[in-house]
C-alpha cells in the first residue's frame, strides 16, 4: 500500500532528509519520500502492518522536528 | 508572510534594538563592576531574545537523540562566543542566524505559492442539475450521466459531452497555450479548462477521480516522491559534512592550544567553523531547484514525473521519435486512387470495409473518404500486416506488401511514392492501391534543428512506413537515421540497438504520442509523450508529457532541465566553496563569526534566490 500524508510547518530541509532516510528504515516499508518542498510524506510499506508502520513514522517525524505536524486522514 | 513569520520579525526587531543598545555601552575596565554587570544583562536579553527558542529546540533535540542539528550547532557557537566574552559576536550570530532562517523560510514559503499557484487546475465546485435544482457540491461528489453547468468564467470541473450551449474554452492552464477551442452541443470537453464566454451544459462521461484533471494532479503531486540523484546525494553529503566539521572543530580548539597556548583564540575560531557546519544551503538549494523547474516547464504545459527525468534529460543525447502524430501531424487523407481491373468506388468500398475496424490514423482517413462502404465480416486485424475481412462475400486483404505475400497476391512493379500505400487484394487477386499521405508538422524541423544545437548527437525516427516514405520525411526535416518498416514489437528492438550506440554517460529520451508505443516510452531513459491531452494511457505511460502538441514544446524541455542542471552545481560550487574558503580562514584565524554567519545563511539565501531561477525560462 502506499499512501500521501501532507505535512504542517516541517520548516527545515535537512529535516527532511533525516526523516525520510529514518522512515526508510522501519522493517516493512519499501520506500519513503519526505518532501521538503511539496510539505508531503509518502510511504510504500506492507498492508498488514501499514498502520503500525504509520504511527512509528509519525513517531519519528516528531523526534526529528517537534514543531511539524502530520495530517493523518 | 504568515503570522509566524511576522512574529519572529517582531522579535528580531526588538533584538536588534537591544542589540545596538548594547554596543553604545563602553566595555569596562574592570570586571564585575556595575558597568560590567549592565552590558552583559543587555546583551543576555538581546540574545533570549533572538534565540530562545533555538536553545530550547536545542535541548529538546538532544534529549530526542539528535545532536549536530543546526539548534544545536548554533547554541554552542553563541554560548561559547559568550563565554570567552565576545558579547556583541555571540548575539549577533544569534540575530543573523534567525534573520537568515526567517528569510529563507518567507522565499520558500513564497516559491511554493508561486508553483503551485501555476499548478492550480483543480477545480473547487461543480454546478450540479438535481430535480430541476442547481447545487454547488465538490466535484468528486457527481455521478457520471448527471448534469452539470458551467458559467462563464468557470472551471470545467469534470470530463463530458456538451448537451446544450457553445462557447470556447481555454486550456491554457493544462497546455501552456492562450488558445480558444470552439465547442458546442456534441463536442467532448476536457476538465480543467476554463469557460470564456457562453453557458455550457455538460453530461458528464467520467468520475471525478478518472477524470483529465485528476491525472494531471495526481502526475503533479507524485512529482515529489521521485528525486533526483544529485539531492539524493546532497543529503548523503550533509550527512557527513557536518559531523566531520564539528569534529575538525573540537580539534582546532584542543590541539593547537596545547602547543600553542592561547586557549581563547583557539576556541573562537573553532566556534567559526560550528556555525559554518550547516547543511541547510546545501540541502535546501537543490530540491528547490528542481522543483522549481517542473514548476517552470508546466507553465509551458510540459508535466514533469520528477526531479529525476529532468536529470536525465539534461544528459540526452539521443533522441528517437515516433514518426506518425509525433514528427507528422497524424491526420491522413487518401490523396490517390489506382484500382487495378474494379471501379474506384468498388476499390474504395473494399479498403474502407476492411479498415473500418482499425482504429488506425490511415484506417480512418480511408473510410472518411469512403463515406459510405458495406459492412465487413469476420474481419482480422493483424498486426503490422493489415485487415482481413469478408466483404459482400469476397475474401478481402487491405494492407502492406507483406500482407499481399501472405494472401498470394501478385502487385505489378513497384509503387513510387511518398505516402503510405494501402494495398487491396480480393479472392487473393491484386485488385490497386490507395495513397495515403500524412502531413509533417511545422514545428518539426526547427525543432529538431535546436535540439541539434542544443548538443544532440543523433536524432531517429522509428516507422512501421515504407523506406521511400519515411526517408523523404526523414530529408524534409533533418533526422540522422531513419528506422523504416518496423512491426509494432520491432520498434523495442530498433530502440534497443539505438541504445548500445549511444555515447557514453549520455541517455536516450524517446518521443512518442502515446499511442501504441508504451513499451518504448518504458525502454527509453526518459519516455516523453506527445499532445497528451485526453490520453489516459500516454500520461501513464510517459515520463514526461508534453500536453499540446507543438514539438517545439521538446527543446524548450530541453533547455529548461539543462537550465535546472546548471543552476544546481552552481549552487552546490557556490555554497560548498564558500563553506570551505570560511573554514579555511577560520582556521587561519583571519575569518570571523561574522562572516561564518554569511557562509552559512547569506549563502543558503543567494542559492535560493538563484534556484528561483529556474521558475522562469522564456518559450522560443
Amino acid at each position: 500500500m502506499k499512501k500521501t500524508f501532507k505535512l504542517i510547518d516541517l520548516d527545515c530541509a535537512n529535516c527532511a532528509a533525516k526523516m525520510e532516510s529514518a522512515i526508510k528504515k522501519i522493517d516493512g516499508v519499501t520506500d519513503a519520500s519526505v518532501s521538503f518542498m511539496s510539505q508531503k510524506m509518502t510511504i510504500e510499506a506492507d498492508d498488514a502492518r501499514f498502520d503500525d508502520i504509520v504511527k512509528e513514522a509519525v513517531k519519528i517525524c516528531k523526534k526529528v522536528e517537534p514543531d511539524c505536524e502530520i495530517v493523518l486522514k | 508572510m504568515s503570522k509566524k513569520q511576522k512574529k519572529m520579525l517582531i522579535r528580531i526587531i526588538i533584538a536588534a534594538v537591544i542589540f545596538a543598545a548594547g554596543m553604545f555601552i563602553p566595555e569596562s575596565e574592570e570586571m564585575l563592576s556595575v558597568m560590567w554587570f549592565v552590558r552583559l544583562a543587555v546583551f543576555l536579553g538581546a540574545y533570549f531574545t533572538a534565540g530562545w527558542d533555538i536553545l530550547w529546540k536545542a535541548i529538546r533535540n538532544i534529549a530526542h537523540g539528535q545532536v549536530f542539528d543546526e539548534n544545536f550547532l548554533m547554541t554552542v557557537a553563541s554560548i561559547g562566543a559568550m563565554v570567552i566574552g565576545e558579547y556583541s559576536e555571540g548575539v549577533a550570530v544569534l540575530i543573523f542566524y534567525q534573520v537568515g532562517e526567517l528569510f529563507q523560510s518567507v522565499a520558500v514559503g513564497k516559491s511554493r505559492k508561486s508553483i503551485s499557484d501555476m499548478m492550480d487546475i483543480n477545480p473547487e465546485f461543480a454546478n450540479v442539475e438535481r430535480n430541476g435544482e442547481i447545487n454547488e457540491v465538490e466535484p468528486d461528489e457527481v455521478e457520471v450521466g448527471e448534469t452539470v453547468v458551467i458559467k462563464p468564467g468557470e472551471r470545467v470541473p469534470l470530463d463530458g459531452e456538451v448537451i446544450f450551449g457553445s462557447s470556447g474554452l481555454n486550456t491554457a492552464a493544462l497546455t501552456g497555450e492562450s488558445a480558444l477551442r470552439e465547442v458546442t452541443v456534441g463536442d467532448e470537453v476536457i476538465s480543467g479548462s476554463v469557460n470564456a464566454n457562453g453557458l455550457l451544459k455538460i453530461r458528464v462521461s467520467k468520475p471525478y477521480s478518472d477524470s483529465t484533471v485528476a491525472k494531471i494532479l495526481e502526475l503533479v503531486e507524485n512529482s515529489s516522491e521521485n528525486k533526483a540523484k544529485t539531492e539524493s546525494f546532497i543529503t548523503r553529503f550533509a550527512r557527513v559534512y557536518t559531523p566531520i566539521v564539528v569534529i575538525a572543530a573540537v580539534v582546532l580548539a584542543v590541539v593547537p592550544s596545547l602547543i600553542f597556548g592561547n586557549w581563547s583564540d583557539w576556541i573562537y575560531r573553532a566556534l567559526t567553523f560550528l556555525v559554518v557546519s550547516c547543511p541547510c544551503a546545501l540541502v535546501i538549494s537543490v530540491p528547490l531547484s528542481y522543483f522549481g523547474g517542473i514548476g517552470g516547464a508546466s507553465r509551458h504545459g510540459i508535466m514533469i514525473k520528477g526531479a529525476n527525468y529532468l536529470e536525465t534529460l539534461a544528459k540526452a543525447k539521443t533522441f528517437v521519435f515516433d514518426k506518425t502524430g509525433t514528427l507528422t501531424k497524424g491526420t491522413f487523407s487518401v490523396t490517390e486512387i489506382s484500382p487495378v481491373g474494379i471501379s474506384e468506388s468498388e476499390l474504395l468500398g473494399f479498403c474502407a470495409a476492411a479498415e473500418s475496424i482499425s482504429n488506425h490514423p490511415i484506417a480512418l482517413s480511408v473510410c472518411r473518404k469512403a463515406g459510405e462502404f458495406p459492412k465487413a465480416e469476420n474481419a482480422e486485424e493483424i498486426a503490422g500486416f493489415g485487415v482481413k475481412a469478408e466483404v459482400s462475400g469476397r475474401k478481402v486483404a487491405v494492407g502492406n506488401a507483406r500482407l499481399m505475400e501472405q494472401v498470394g497476391a501478385k502487385i505489378p512493379g513497384e509503387i513510387k511514392s511518398s505516402g503510405t500505400v494501402v494495398l487491396c487484394a480480393v479472392d487473393g487477386e491484386y485488385c490497386g492501391c490507395l495513397i495515403v499521405s500524412d502531413e509533417v508538422k511545422s514545428g518539426s524541423k526547427s525543432a529538431l534543428a535546436e535540439l541539434k544545437r542544443l548538443g544532440a548527437e543523433k536524432t531517429v525516427m522509428l516507422t512501421g512506413d515504407r523506406k521511400i516514405t519515411a526517408e523523404e520525411i526523414a530529408l524534409k526535416i533533418g533526422l540522422d537515421e531513419v528506422r523504416s518498416q518496423l512491426l509494432p514489437d520491432g520498434k523495442v528492438k530498433a530502440l534497443e540497438e539505438i541504445y548500445s550506440q549511444k555515447p557514453p554517460k549520455s541517455t536516450l529520451a524517446y518521443v512518442g504520442d502515446g499511442m501504441n508505443d508504451a513499451p518504448s516510452l518504458a525502454r527509453a531513459d526518459v519516455g516523453i509523450a506527445m499532445g497528451a491531452l485526453g490520453s489516459d494511457a500516454a500520461i501513464e505511460a510517459a515520463d514526461i508529457v508534453l500536453m499540446n502538441d507543438n514539438i517545439e514544446n521538446l527543446p524548450l524541455c530541453v533547455r529548461i532541465s539543462r537550465k535546472t542542471r546548471r543552476i544546481v552545481t552552481e549552487n552546490i560550487v557556490f555554497a560548498l566553496g564558500i563553506k570551505v574558503a570560511v573554514l579555511v580562514m577560520a582556521a587561519l584565524g583571519i575569518s570571523n563569526m561574522w562572516a561564518a554567519v554569511f557562509a552559512d545563511v547569506g549563502v543558503s539565501v543567494i542559492a535560493i534566490i538563484n534556484a528561483m531561477r529556474c521558475m522562469r525560462i522564456k518559450a522560443g
